[in-house]
């Protein structure tokens, strides 16, 4: 019964989708107010639904209702409860429910804290999520009904991939998905924006704070996935370049140079249509990275389905809403006027650089993913691209924009004087140099040439960036510390959360250059009773047993870390065996520090109670994800700009006063 | 058809989908020497698993790529040079084998193709940089500016924002 109400609620929010994207848009180019107004209570009555809907998947898993086709593919009465729960999301169907549900979340904060922007642009904003939410809901009403019945049911059902069944890929999808439908959002404003011919500072500071969030949830979800994949995989990589992976990355990237250039359009009235061109092709990648994942063009761990009507389906969607937004582009954009004059040498000079850059990498994972698939479509052969494409071609263009990254938040908007910018970057420079000339110490670089590179990079990054503290502070009167205070408390915070995202940037640095470069990985034979030494770590292995866990059965080795006569960490890596079926899996154990993980992983027992294993010191690995949590943290701080929340709580603005002859 | 290559498709078909996630090891092979082992890895990071999405043959579980393992180990193993072994892998398997394309005309797209559209890019780049130099500066019109303080500014703000 409960399932059926789930069906129903779909084909509910369905219906308030349609109505949605019809009446508020309808009544905004007609000037119809009421028509208009109608846009917030249809926002919340959509998110009602498919919360409605989302619920009664939940309760199906949770009381383990098997005669629903999905959950019976899924779940397991093994399961515990924090899986099951996770597991709605854990397939295709269940993933799309997720999805259609942030949207309608995304709808609703919309409709929520835009009490200050004129009636038409929420009208139109909230008709254009009303139009996306439409493709989704009909995609999975027509092609992937979760609540399917079948008969008979199944005693039990076939397992959670044991893949999942882990905390971070419980969190790690919500979080991607928070990204890629948050990006909705600004493709919805820049659509609602070349619908109302108005494309202006407005626009992008209402844009920017929505752009951020989004931003902020895919920076966490990709690191989060990157996170997981290092510890539950069990060969200890951080990043494969799977095309899973690469679909994340895309959005991400564009997203990056968006937020940027949004920057330039608040502040400087510049690159309009280019950062609307940025806003559409962020959420199109998002919608494409759907595609390749789920129609199953591309087979990889992630992918679940493989079924030719579903790929038809979000290709046609695919093409409306990337032919659409396009046509309107082209048909909108000229209309634009381009503003905001800039000399060669300024901040804008920068941002778009950058933005090229961010968008070279783009095309690059673009291509980098597609290019099997083309040159079997054109015959030319059968080529695999992989990491070492991917890391050779990344590794070709990332220095620049590293460079740049030191460079570019020192210049001035409109126009600077190159002599004062060297000036300010003379003692990076020097020190960027003399981090070179030690890292180019056989002990520090191990004869790797992209070490002494990578620190120099850092360096460089970090050092100009306290200049720019320095500048921003030795000014003011009041002396710095207050003025750091009144910053932090005031409008200024935008700037120190730059500062924070920019460093992440050179701790990531550090991290993807000590752990490429420097880290040891063996494989070897172990008694009970044997020890190991590596990078000045001996593992003692004192054997394996059986342990049971509340779906599986895993053997369990035990290990004593020693540093010297010193014991660090006692270690205990699985390898499970899940009742359900399937392969078996490695369970690493890691013990995390901030300079090094020491990581075991239990391969093959070879008899007589020997083990094949699997030991890797791993220096600096935790910077990777440190940098990104830095790069979202000065996400989220930007958005606590007071800036923002002025134009939020502002109750009572002149509704329509921006673009009244629309 | 060779009956080796058969049973390649045969089990390149039942291994498509099944993921390999727990870690094999090079335990079951000897060498002589460090830098022999270095070789060996060297070796099977260049090479690719056949019947796996996106995997190298140093990573891969499959039982597949466990027998190529150990062909690769036996050419190595009796003597045979790194190059004539991928050279003699390449003309069994084709250029697939290879995890990194080889670079020859009907890869120049993919090697040299992402640095051309760069290329364009930077050239559109320059000339919007340069040709901004001559365009009018089209400021926010004095209604407009003021419009759109009234509008995001109630208060006024004194500080001047930056970011």
């Amino acid at each position: 019964m409960i399932p059926e109400l789930g069906h129903l609620a779909l084909i509910l929010a369905l219906l308030l989708a349609i109505a949605q994207a019809g009446f508020p848009l309808i009544g905004s180019l007609t000037g119809h107010r009421p028509w208009m107004a109608m846009a917030r209570p249809l926002a919340y009555g959509q998110l009602a639904f498919v919360a409605i809907a989302f619920a009664a998947l939940a309760d199906a898993f949770l009381i383990s209702d098997f005669s629903v086709l999905y959950v019976s593919q899924h779940s397991n009465t093994l399961l515990p409860d924090i899986y099951k729960f996770s597991a709605v999301w854990g397939g295709h169907e269940g993933s799309l429910l997720l999805w259609a549900l942030m949207l309608a979340g995304w709808g609703a904060a919309v409709a929520t804290f835009s009490r200050n922007l004129p009636l038409p642009v929420v009208a139109r904003v909230i008709s254009v999520l009303g139009l996306v939410a439409i493709g989704f809901l009909l995609f999975m009403l027509l092609t992937s009904n979760p609540f399917e019945r079948h008969f008979p049911v199944p005693p039990e059902g076939r397992d959670l991939n044991p893949l999942l069944q882990d905390f971070g890929l419980a969190v790690h999808p919500p979080m991607l998905y928070m990204g890629y439908v948050g990006f909705s959002v600004a493709f919805a404003f820049a659509i609602a924006a070349l619908i109302g011919g108005k494309l202006d500072a407005a626009w992008a500071r209402w844009s920017r704070p929505w752009t951020l969030v989004a931003w902020v949830f895919l920076t966490i979800g990709i690191a989060l996935g990157s996170w997981w994949a290092y510890y539950e995989l069990g060969w200890g990589g951080w990043w494969f370049w799977d095309p899973v992976e690469n679909a994340s990355l895309m959005p991400w990237l564009v997203g990056t140079a968006l937020i940027h250039s949004l920057a330039v359009t608040e502040k400087r009235a510049a690159f309009k249509s280019w950062t609307v061109l940025l806003a559409i092709s962020a959420f199109s990648l998002s919608l494409l990275g759907t595609f390749l994942v789920r129609s199953g063009v591309l087979t990889s761990v992630h992918a679940f389905a493989t079924d030719p009507a579903r790929g038809l389906f979000i290709l046609i969607f695919l093409c409306l809403v990337i032919g659409g937004s396009l046509s309107l582009y082209a048909w909108r954009a000229p209309q634009v006027a381009e503003g905001g004059r800039f000399g060669l040498v300024s901040r804008e000079s920068a941002l778009l650089v950058n933005n090229l850059l961010f968008v070279a990498f783009t095309v690059l994972v673009l291509f980098g993913t597609l290019a099997p698939l083309i040159y079997e479509a054109f015959d030319l052969g059968k080529i695999s691209v992989g990491f070492p494409w991917f890391n050779k071609m990344f590794l070709a263009l990332a220095p620049f924009l590293a460079l740049l990254l030191g460079i570019g938040p020192l210049a001035r908007w409109k126009q600077d004087d190159p002599w004062r910018l060297t000036r300010l970057l003379k003692t990076a420079f020097v020190l960027s140099i003399a981090i070179m000339a030690i890292g180019n110490l056989p002990i520090v670089s191990g004869g790797a040439a992209w070490v002494p590179v990578g620190l120099a990079l850092a360096t460089w990054l970090v050092v100009a960036h306290l200049h720019l503290l320095r500048e921003r502070l030795q000014h003011k009167q009041a002396g710095w510390p207050r003025a750091l205070l009144a910053d932090l408390g005031g409008n200024g915070r935008s700037f120190y959360a730059m500062v924070i995202a920019h460093l992440g940037v050179a701790v990531f640095i550090v991290g993807v250059t000590m752990v490429s470069n420097h880290e040891i990985e063996k494989d070897v034979r172990m008694s009970p009773g044997d020890s190991h030494e590596l990078a000045g770590y001996r593992f003692e292995f004192l054997g394996a047993r059986k342990v049971d866990g509340p779906n599986y059965i895993a053997d369990q080795g035990h290990f004593l870390v020693y540093r010297g006569k010193r014991q660090v960490a006692e270690l205990f890596p699985e390898k499970r065996a899940y009742l359900g079926g399937g392969m078996p899996m490695t369970e690493a154990a890691i013990d995390a520090g901030v300079f090094r993980d020491i990581y075991v992983s239990l391969g093959e027992g070879v008899g007589g109670g020997d083990w094949a294993l699997r030991l890797y010191y791993k220096p600096y690995v935790r910077w990777i994800w440190m940098g990104a949590v830095l790069m979202a943290l000065g996400g989220a701080i930007a958005v606590s700009d007071r800036r923002y929340r002025n134009a939020r709580a502002r109750r009572s603005a002149p509704a329509g006063v921006l673009d009244a002859k629309a | 058809m060779s009956p080796r290559i058969k049973s390649l498709a045969l089990s390149a078909l039942l291994l498509l989908g099944s993921g390999s996630v727990s870690a094999y090891t090079l335990e079951e092979f000897k060498f002589d020497s460090p830098a022999q082992e270095a070789e060996f890895r060297d070796l099977i990071g260049k090479l690719r698993c056949l019947v796996c999405q996106n995997e190298s043959l140093a990573g891969s579980q499959a039982g597949l790529a466990q027998d190529l393992r150990n062909e690769v180990y036996a050419m190595m193993r009796a003597g045979q040079p790194k190059d004539e072994i991928l050279d003699f892998l390449v003309e069994r398997y084709g250029d697939f084998v290879l995890y990194e394309p080889p670079l020859k005309p009907s890869t120049y797209l993919l090697w040299f193709g992402p640095f051309v559209f760069i290329g364009v890019g930077a050239f559109v780049v320059v000339r919007t940089l340069l040709g901004k130099k001559q365009a009018q500066d089209e400021p926010l019109s004095e209604a407009e500016r003021e419009r759109l303080q009234a509008l995001m500014d109630p208060q006024r703000d004194a500080h001047s924002s930056d970011s």
